[in-house]
């Protein structure tokens, strides 16, 4: 086992939806999806937003996309055109994500 | 018609502000058959409201016109067709600018169309007179709320009026809010005969009309793994070559920055996605967990499988309203001590205010501390002690006159409070409309499209 962080194994992108953002995670390989889908659970996404996102977080899968979408509520200060935060559409999110660190097997790693 | 024939479909600007260099090097680059332009987000609608409140021949993407000034030779000569939602509030005035274009370029035996119904801004009283109460789909409330305070309100309508202009010859279609897969669909749809209700070609071009509408968000932009992307500077704009049976190929034109691969498309399939079994729009639901995916060569990745089913029987509606103001100053101050020293004067600035007779209540101030891993805020541990940072100072409210004055006291800070406080060169902030989103659905049996074509 080696600790990483997500961006060794997987890409990622964020937008806005009203006050949610959503961040999209693509693991680099089939096996590192099978084990993202174990790990990367919504109560992890969520305690490691806890700062930014106030609301619930949602996991959706796509396994013929090798991804997982997660929708976290009230993440933006109210929204797009109403906050005055710098990162008003939540574009950053998903490399906030990325610096996630896991527990990955090093057979997943080479 | 043939069925081994490719459609290709360009993405030329994803936004209202979106670089002209787009469409300018789509058309010259390599083969285009399609140019699409997304120009219209929530809060432009609202904006182009204004605009046509004040004078009203304007109220659409003016950015649109300067466009169509150095694209249309190449388009006329080679037969490339546009499909803009560029009308914004005033599809008329869109079309009266266009022809002007031509006029003024000598170009003629074209035909542009509008498609209009989308704008409900003057019928809102009507709809709202029967059942239909347009309640806000995130909170519940009721429209009523609001209606003294709406700034525009549109419907996404789908492609079917847009497939209607192609069919009346149009060359160039200007729709207002059309939904951004839909102006992609449309070409598909006419191209190819397709029945609006074969569900699983509407859903692969609403797919595919959803990965190009960010235009090079999906050829390497914005990318995580954006050490493998060459030449950001010419980064090549996204095409999507349709076939008959609904798979398409995304790509490139050759010798073009960017790259396409099966990562850099998969990450715009995932910008700004909600459920992927149920992806809304007003011509089909997409089902996102049936895509295929694979790369096909070199910048070249093929879809395929894409399943869909019939739409809904409401359309969104994008209603946007005024609520109140809010004002922006910023400051940068250096360390030591930077962060200290940002929250004295932020504290500083809002009692000031007070002494001029605007106490701002605390729930609508606004302080960020830019240098100090506000981004990642509780991800990564925060630098407490940047050598530089920006304070980010705002507040919200409803008088303007009151959050102006938080303009005028940013500039003093410089003399009157503790040391290391510059970067004020870009004068006195003022206060700004804030405009709220209000979104809703409207029974699609409200909503009558039409479309008008002209010869020039």
């Amino acid at each position: 086992m080696a600790k990483v962080q997500l961006f060794e194994i997987a890409v990622a992108r964020s937008g806005d939806k009203g006050d949610a953002s959503n961040v999209g995670v693509m693991a680099k390989t089939p096996e590192l999806y099978q084990f993202l889908e174990q790990q990367l659970t919504a109560a992890v996404v969520k305690d490691f937003f806890r700062e930014i996102c106030h609301g619930a977080v949602t996991r959706y899968e796509l396994p013929n996309l090798q991804s997982l979408n997660f929708i976290l509520e009230n993440s933006l200060g109210g929204g797009g055109t109403e906050t005055l935060i710098t990162d008003a559409q939540g574009k950053v999110h998903g490399l906030g994500l990325l610096h996630l660190e896991l527990e990955v097997p090093d057979d997943l790693l080479s | 018609m043939t069925n081994n024939r490719i459609v290709r479909v360009a993405n030329a600007q994803g936004f209202w502000g979106d670089s002209l260099l787009g469409p300018i090097r789509l058309v010259e680059e390599g083969p285009v058959d399609y140019l699409t332009f997304d120009y219209l987000a929530e809060i432009t609608m609202s904006i182009m409201q204004k605009q046509k409140m004040r004078k009203p021949e304007t109220g659409y993407a003016l950015d649109f016109i300067l466009m169509l000034q150095k694209i249309l030779p190449a388009c006329k000569e080679k037969g490339i067709k546009i499909i803009a939602n560029a009308g914004g509030v005033n599809p008329k005035a869109c079309l009266a600018a266009s022809k002007k274009v031509f006029e003024d370029l000598g170009i003629t035996g074209m035909k542009i169309a509008i498609v209009e119904g989308d704008d409900i801004m003057d019928r809102l009283d009507e709809i709202t007179a029967g059942n239909e109460n347009l309640q806000n789909m995130e909170t519940g409330e009721d429209i009523s709320t609001i209606r003294d305070k709406i700034t525009s309100a549109n419907v996404y309508i789908g492609a079917g009026p847009i497939v209607e202009a192609l069919q009346a010859g149009a060359d160039i279609v200007i729709t207002g809010r059309a939904s951004d897969p839909s102006v992609v669909v449309a070409p598909l749809v006419y191209e190819f005969g397709w029945s609006m209700e074969d569900y699983d070609k509407i859903a692969s071009a609403t797919v595919m009309g959803h990965i190009v509408e960010c235009g090079p968000q999906c050829t390497g932009g914005n990318y995580a793994g954006w050490r493998q992307v060459k030449d950001f500077a010419r980064i090549g704009y996204p095409v999507a070559e349709a076939s008959a049976d609904g798979s398409f190929v995304i790509t490139k034109h050759d010798n073009t920055g960017g790259l396409v691969t099966v990562e850099t498309v998969t990450s715009q399939i995932l910008y700004e996605l909600g459920d992927p079994k149920n992806y809304l729009g007003p011509d089909c639901v997409a089902d996102f967990t049936t895509i295929n995916i694979s790369q096909q060569g070199e910048n070249r990745v093929a879809f395929s499988g894409i399943r869909g089913g019939p739409p809904t029987p409401t359309y969104k509606v994008s209603v946007s309203h005024s609520k109140g103001y809010k004002i922006l100053g910023t400051l940068c101050i250096a360390g030591p001590d930077a962060v200290e020293k940002a929250n004295i004067i932020a504290d500083m600035i809002f009692q000031r205010m007070e002494m001029y007779g605007y106490r701002i209540p605390e729930e609508d101030r606004f302080v960020e501390l830019f240098g100090t891993n506000v981004l990642y805020k509780g991800m990564v541990e925060n630098n407490d002690q940047p050598l530089e940072l920006l304070l980010r100072i705002g507040a919200k409210g409803d008088d303007p006159k009151a959050l102006n004055r938080l303009g005028t006291e940013i500039a003093p800070a410089v003399t009157s409070g503790p040391p290391g406080v510059t970067g004020i060169a870009a004068g006195r902030s003022r206060a700004t409309e804030v405009i709220g989103y209000w979104p809703a659905l409207i029974d699609k049996s409200l909503i009558n499209t039409s479309f008008v074509v002209e010869e020039v």
